[in-house]
């Protein structure tokens, strides 16, 4: 993308428009035993989340849905950073992640320790956005706590 | 300051064509009584293309506003002294604008509500609650706004009743024969709206109440896209019921309209319970108020309809035959040069349209389009539009809404294009 778009460039960061075009695990895992459904009613953006969890650790991750660039980029970093992480690491980094996209200053500062996902960093200057960086942790979290209801982020 | 209407100079067209937008609107004038378009955002500009979500406000109409509280506050039909009669009159005034604006027969027809919610949920839980019993039917159609769905939804639900549902084409038309052969022996009442606030299909009103007529069944109308942008004549449509917004015809959000024919209102129950709907209350009986009151309980937005009135006598300034015809030329090049840019596909086709542009962008999301014109200045709406059934008829999650309002410009159109240009670059 041109380089003369200013914030738009910290909100529509190169990884973040790469994933939102090709994103990774977009596909329902054969050995899923967690499932969640998201919605987005305010922009009508939808998330399934699928886990295969097993012994407090997540094997194999995957995302379903359609949405906004943010929202895809966001699944598609979310699981690729997730596979292999403990339940309890995820729940953490779901808490950095929200900290880092909300503007929390420490969070801001510590992104390098978010990896890849500090990429989203710029969402916080954007908050109409911040759900649509969210949806799939919040689809992630009921996932893993096994609720029946879609999450809705409203 | 208020900007009036030039007269419409038709000058002489050499091929006999007429200019392609008339000058009867002076638009700089027009845009200079509205105080927000000199804001700027991201440094750029305003060019507020959110029109159907609300328009802006007229000097005329903050003015009014500010005036009522400098000058009259006080609580209406309630004090002899004078700051209530001043507020009182100052209100009936307003109610009187609104009868002339949307040629009621009678003052008594015009009830004060919030907006066109309160307003259709006024008549569901009212007139519905009478009329509507098990096994009956409520006829509405595919491009409801939620609003005109979901008290009908309630109501039903309540009684027994089926809601039906009359389609469109992939225009976003209206069937009108299949809209005739859903009004059946058990169908209540109709409610349609007159403007689809996500395709801007203006509907064939006059045919859709003629058939309900004819058998007998009342129709209620969501005016809430239709009263900013040409002129309404209740009568002259002969509907029974008429809801708009006071927000959308550049009034102050809080206030909006009901209408109804004074034989029905009079048939119906009261809807909220309160002081000034009652003619006289002991612990044994009520008496209800007369019309409108009977509809009115409770302190009303005293300001918010004076303000309503302030902003339709702005319009009615500039004429809605120069509104009508403006936003026509503007949408109408819209459609043109947004339609032109490569990956757009225009989401309502409509013959007949009004105010709205709603399109999808190949390969860029709604929202994403929304947060690229947003940096440039450009306000328009993503999403669903509260109208998720339609969003669904067209197999898609959401479109980006561009809607018109008077003050609108066709450089406005040209910026609007450069910006999803640069959306298609970004995402390309
Ligand atoms: C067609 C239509 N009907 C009803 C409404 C509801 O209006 P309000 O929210 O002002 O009550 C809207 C507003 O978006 C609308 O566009």
């Amino acid at each position: 993308m041109s380089a003369d778009l200013g914030e738009l460039g910290d909100l529509y960061q190169e990884v973040i428009l790469e994933h939102s075009k090709a994103p990774r695990n977009f596909r329902k895992p054969a050995s899923a035993n967690h499932h969640a459904e998201g919605f987005n009613p305010l922009c009508g953006d939808r998330c399934s989340v699928y886990l295969d969890v097993e012994d407090g650790a997540i094997k194999d991750i995957g995302f379903e849905g359609s949405g906004c660039a943010i929202s895809r980029a966001s699944a598609s970093m979310m699981t690729q950073a997730l596979k292999g992480k403990s339940t309890e690491e995820a729940a953490k980094l779901f808490e950095e992640f929200h900290n880092l996209v909300t503007g929390d200053a420490e969070a801001m500062k510590n992104a390098a320790e978010l990896g890849k996902l500090a990429a989203f960093g710029g969402v916080s200057k954007f908050p109409a956005r911040v759900k649509c960086a969210t949806l799939a942790w919040h689809t992630l979290q009921s996932a893993l706590e096994d609720k029946e209801e879609t999450v809705s982020t409203e | 300051m208020t900007a009036v209407a030039q007269p419409v100079v038709r000058e002489p067209q050499p091929n006999g064509v007429a200019p392609k937008s008339a000058p009867a609107l002076d638009l700089a004038r027009i845009r200079a009584d509205f105080p927000i378009l000199a804001e700027r955002i991201n440094g750029k500009p305003l060019v507020y293309l959110d029109n159907a979500a609300t328009s802006q406000k007229p000097r005329a109409v903050l003015d009014a506003i500010a005036n009522y509280y400098a000058h009259m506050n006080a609580n209406i039909h309630r004090g002899v002294h004078t700051l209530s009669v001043r507020a009182t009159e100052a209100h009936d005034a307003a109610r009187r604008t609104v009868k002339q604006f949307i040629n009621a027969a009678d003052t008594r027809e015009i009830i004060f509500v919030r907006g066109a919610t309160e307003a259709i949920n006024l008549v569901a839980q009212t007139y519905g609650r009478v009329h509507v019993g098990a096994g009956d039917e409520v006829l509405i159609t595919a491009m409801e706004h939620h609003s005109n769905i979901v008290p009908w939804q309630i109501l039903c639900e309540e009684k027994g009743a089926h809601l039906k549902v009359a389609p469109m084409d992939d225009r976003g038309e209206l069937l009108l024969d299949a809209f005739a052969s859903l009004i059946g022996p058990r169908t209540r009442i109709v409610a349609v709206t007159h403007v689809s606030n996500a395709l801007g299909t203006v509907n064939p009103l006059r045919e859709m109440i003629e058939l309900a007529h004819r058998r007998g069944v009342p129709v209620l109308v969501d005016g809430a896209q239709a009263v900013p942008h040409f002129a309404v004549d209740v009568q002259a449509l002969d509907c029974d019921f008429y809801a708009f917004s006071g927000h959308k015809v550049y009034a102050p959000t809080g206030i909006g309209v009901l209408y109804g024919k004074r034989a029905l209102l009079d048939a119906m129950p009261p809807y909220q319970g309160g002081g000034d709907m009652i003619a006289s209350v002991t612990f044994e009986k009520t008496t209800y108020n007369v019309l409108p009151y009977k509809f009115e309980a409770g302190t009303p937005d005293i300001a918010g309809a004076i303000a309503l009135g302030a902003a339709l006598k702005y319009i009615s300034g500039l004429g809605m035959e120069n509104i009508a015809a403006h936003e026509h030329d503007l949408l109408a090049y819209a459609a043109e040069t947004v339609g032109a840019i490569p990956g757009v596909e225009l989401i309502g086709t409509a013959r007949e349209r009004a105010g709205v542009l709603s399109f999808v962008l190949e390969g860029v999301h709604p929202h994403d389009l929304g947060t690229i014109l947003d940096r440039e200045g450009i306000a328009i709406r993503t999403g669903h539009h509260c109208a998720q059934p339609v969003m669904e008829r067209f197999g898609i999650p959401a479109t980006a809404r561009a809607s018109f309002a008077v003050y609108n410009t066709r450089e406005e159109v040209d910026v609007l294009a450069a910006g999803i240009r640069t959306a298609r670059e970004v995402f390309q």
